[in-house]
């Protein structure tokens, strides 16, 4: 599990969440959830980040579940269709169980 | 805020950091306009969709070229212009990112989160040969805080292009 804090928008955001994703997947690492509990701010760089994130990990053999959406991630989410895309928990528990 | 009209304009560098400079100054403009948390958070997000698409997709990432963004408080709206030194584009050519086949693209969701976010949108020829964005918010009413945009979110966005 990633846990995921601040912005994620052009820049850095982006870049970290894209190099913490491929260093997760280049160690076989290719079940991820991502707890977006912190982050508050999300623009449609870190949309299209979150998109990439999703399709490397399915095209490596694995899965990108996203857990505790805050209401401005959510809402961006339905907003873009991608809410019906991506698996999404509000609870740990629950998104830990969905890879077994 | 007073009803006379207010200009503010800006050139800005294509880099990066100009994307969080040009949010945070237009923030400050509707926050002293009136405008409550939610719209605020549409209109830096509007501005901030802007600027990306001039940064990359019309100056190309190119450092020798230029963002112009300007900003008008009428009597009842904030006006926000970004301009670009492109090659320019039109709505018609932008593919729609709700459509299934663009669900999963890595791009391309600025010019329609920017007309979901915005009471007017549109984009026309700049005086530079590029793409200049033209986006409005209404102000809040004075007399109703219920307008003041603490409760936008149940308006449908529209997606035309």
């Amino acid at each position: 599990m990633v846990d995921l804090s601040g912005k994620i928008t052009l820049g850095e955001g982006s870049a970290l969440l894209r190099k913490t994703i491929r260093g997760l997947l280049d160690d076989k690492r290719i079940h991820i959830v991502l707890n977006l509990a912190d982050v508050d701010y999300i623009d449609s760089s870190g949309i299209g980040e979150l998109v990439s994130a999703y399709t490397t990990a399915k095209g490596r053999g694995g899965e990108l579940k996203l857990l505790h959406l805050t209401k401005k991630v959510h809402d961006l989410l339905q907003l873009t269709k991608l809410y019906t895309v991506f698996d999404v928990y509000t609870e740990e528990s629950a998104a830990l169980s969905s890879f077994q | 805020m007073g009803t006379d009209p207010k200009h503010l304009e800006i050139t800005l560098e294509t880099q990066v950091e100009s994307v969080n400079l040009a949010e945070e100054m237009c923030l400050r403009v509707a926050e002293a306009a009136g405008f409550g948390e939610d719209d605020c958070y549409k209109i830096g997000m509007s501005v901030r969709e802007g600027v990306i698409n001039a940064f990359h997709y019309g100056n190309q990432e190119r450092p020798e070229k230029k963002i112009h963004l300007a900003v008008d408080l009428t009597g009842d709206k904030m006006i926000i212009h970004v301009l670009d030194e492109g090659a320019g584009f039109t709505l018609a050519s932008v593919p729609d990112p709700l459509a299934e086949e663009n669900l999963l693209s890595t791009s391309g969701r600025g010019i329609f989160l920017m007309r979901a976010f915005m009471d007017e949108f549109d984009v026309v020829p700049g005086r530079t040969g590029g793409a200049e964005i033209v986006m409005a918010k209404k102000l809040p009413l004075q007399d109703d805080p219920g307008t003041n945009g603490k409760g936008g979110q149940d308006h449908s966005p529209h997606q035309g292009a």
